[in-house]
């Protein structure tokens, strides 16, 4: 479980989040939804330290992340795994060796054994025969689930997803979230995805926080989100005509 | 106070650079690939430049020296003390910091802005550390080896041309470049290369990695790294002429 208290956060006196708090759950994906700009993808790099926070706490089971020292943060991160918007994949590395990477700096495992993991945790997000190609090579797609190889090679106990959908189709956005939605109940881990897509939300969101001009604005579950008065949120949700037509029509 | 700015950073940034490695045998490969990427790499053009100043400072010399007072064995001193001395550690690493030094400083951009180094972090690895000190390491390291490679071929391709065009015969050339030859010389030399390989490998990686915006800004901070290395290079020159020879 990954708790903020009170978090707020400003750029060159510029307010981007203010007094920000939430539970994300253990087992579930919590969802971050909100317009750009409006201080989702700041609020997970502040989480997980990119951007130190100007006041408020994180706690990850409990540890206060801004408590600890620079070895007890990097304990911390150890147990995190991230996807970010582009990937964020090593260019200079293949497929595999991206895979091998976190491995290779934290565990004593053999070369053989590395391969090993690698190839199941590719395996795991279906993407076979691609061991020995360069990023450069992948599609948007396959980026993003050798970045998910990545992130869980490890068996991260956190699992932070920034827009996994943004710049795929919709087939394959079904896929990448699907997978998301299965790692996090498979290993039982905190997952928490800022995306912009309804879809995502209705699919796989379990707990669900709407920032609105860098503030908590409603928490809930997927039911709730799509029956709640609010007018911003509903702006959000129903911003598109057919999205305005089929809740008319239902 | 922005100049105060940067070197604050920049030193913060190198101590950070050299903290302690997340694991030893991962540090020693990257320090071998590096070698072999900025070192070995560079060989060719260290080469080719290298022996065509050798030979032009051949030439040159034996057509300065046409007065008989001066003997001719004096080109292949002027080229030994000028390879040794001024050329192969300040002007090769002059031309290594452009290519050197704009590659190291792309590079880390380009993971900058791609968020490649977030992810580093995000892992719990000392990006810096990861990232540049092996760089530092390597150039430090095998610069004496181009330096030395660069003395060699420079005498050498001034007595090739020399002899070929018969500017200076064989006995002269080879009589000249022994000639009163100071050992110190050479330490002298790689003392200077092993503080400009610091120079070329750091002040690239400070500004690639505090890169940030797009490709625009990438560009940017591989010519500020550029700029600044070769600044700084041609300062310690300096300094580092009048404590070691003065």
């Amino acid at each position: 479980m990954i708790q903020i208290n009170n978090i707020s956060k400003s750029f060159a006196g510029r307010s981007v989040l203010k007094d920000v708090s939430f539970t994300f759950q253990t087992g579930k994906v919590n969802i971050i939804i909100g317009g750009s700009g409006s201080g989702k993808t700041v609020l997970i790099r502040s989480m997980v330290g990119l951007n130190e926070v100007d006041s408020g706490e994180v706690l990850y089971d409990g540890r206060n992340f801004y408590e600890l020292n620079f070895n007890g943060k990097k304990e911390i991160r150890k147990e995190i795994g991230m996807l970010f918007q582009g990937g964020a994949l090593f260019d200079s590395k293949t497929v595999e060796e991206n895979v091998v990477f976190p491995l290779s700096m934290f565990t004593d495992l053999s070369e053989s054994e590395k391969r090993d993991r690698a190839n199941f945790c590719l395996q795991r997000v279906n993407l076979l025969n691609a061991n020995h190609l360069f990023p450069s090579e992948l599609s948007g797609g396959m980026k993003k689930r050798v970045a998910i190889a990545r992130a869980i090679a490890v068996e991260p106990k956190y699992l932070f997803c920034d827009e996994p959908n943004s710049g795929l189709d919709p087939k394959t956005s079904i896929v990448i979230d699907n997978l998301i939605k299965e790692i996090t109940e498979e290993y039982g881990i905190t997952t928490i995805v800022i995306t912009h897509d309804m879809n995502s939300v209705i699919e796989i969101g379990d707990h669900i926080l709407f920032i609105y001009e860098g503030a908590k604005w409603w928490e809930g579950n997927k039911k709730e989100i799509l029956k709640t008065d609010n007018k911003e949120i509903q702006d959000f949700v129903y911003a598109t005509k057919f999205m305005k037509d089929l809740r008319t029509k239902f | 106070m922005n100049v105060f700015f940067h070197f604050g950073r920049y030193f913060i940034l190198i101590r950070r650079a050299f903290g302690k490695p997340e694991k030893f045998s991962v540090y020693r490969n990257r320090i071998f690939e590096e070698m072999n990427i900025l070192g070995i790499g560079s060989l060719g053009i260290v080469a080719i430049i290298s022996v065509f100043i050798g030979a032009v400072i051949t030439i040159q010399s034996a057509f300065n020296f046409e007065n008989p007072l001066v003997p001719i064995y004096a080109v292949g001193v002027a080229v030994r003390d000028s390879m040794i001395l001024e050329f192969s550690p300040a002007i090769i690493s002059l031309i290594l910091a452009g290519k050197i030094g704009s590659s190291i400083a792309s590079e880390i951009g380009t993971m900058r802005i791609t968020e490649q180094i977030d992810a580093l972090e995000i892992m719990g690895i000392n990006s810096a550390s990861y990232l540049i000190q092996p760089k530092i390491v390597a150039c430090v390291v095998f610069s004496p080896v181009l330096v030395i490679f660069s003395m060699f071929l420079g005498i050498f391709g001034g007595y090739v041309f020399g002899v070929m065009t018969g500017v200076v015969t064989n006995y002269e050339y080879i009589y000249g470049i022994t000639y009163n030859f100071r050992p110190y010389n050479v330490v002298y030399a790689l003392i200077k290369s092993g503080v400009f390989a610091f120079i070329i490998a750091s002040v690239p990686a400070y500004h690639g990695y505090y890169t940030s915006g797009g490709s625009l800004e990438v560009g940017r901070s591989s010519t500020k790294g550029v700029v600044y290395s070769s600044v700084l290079i041609l300062t310690f020159d300096l300094i580092l002429t009048q404590l070691l020879l003065a």
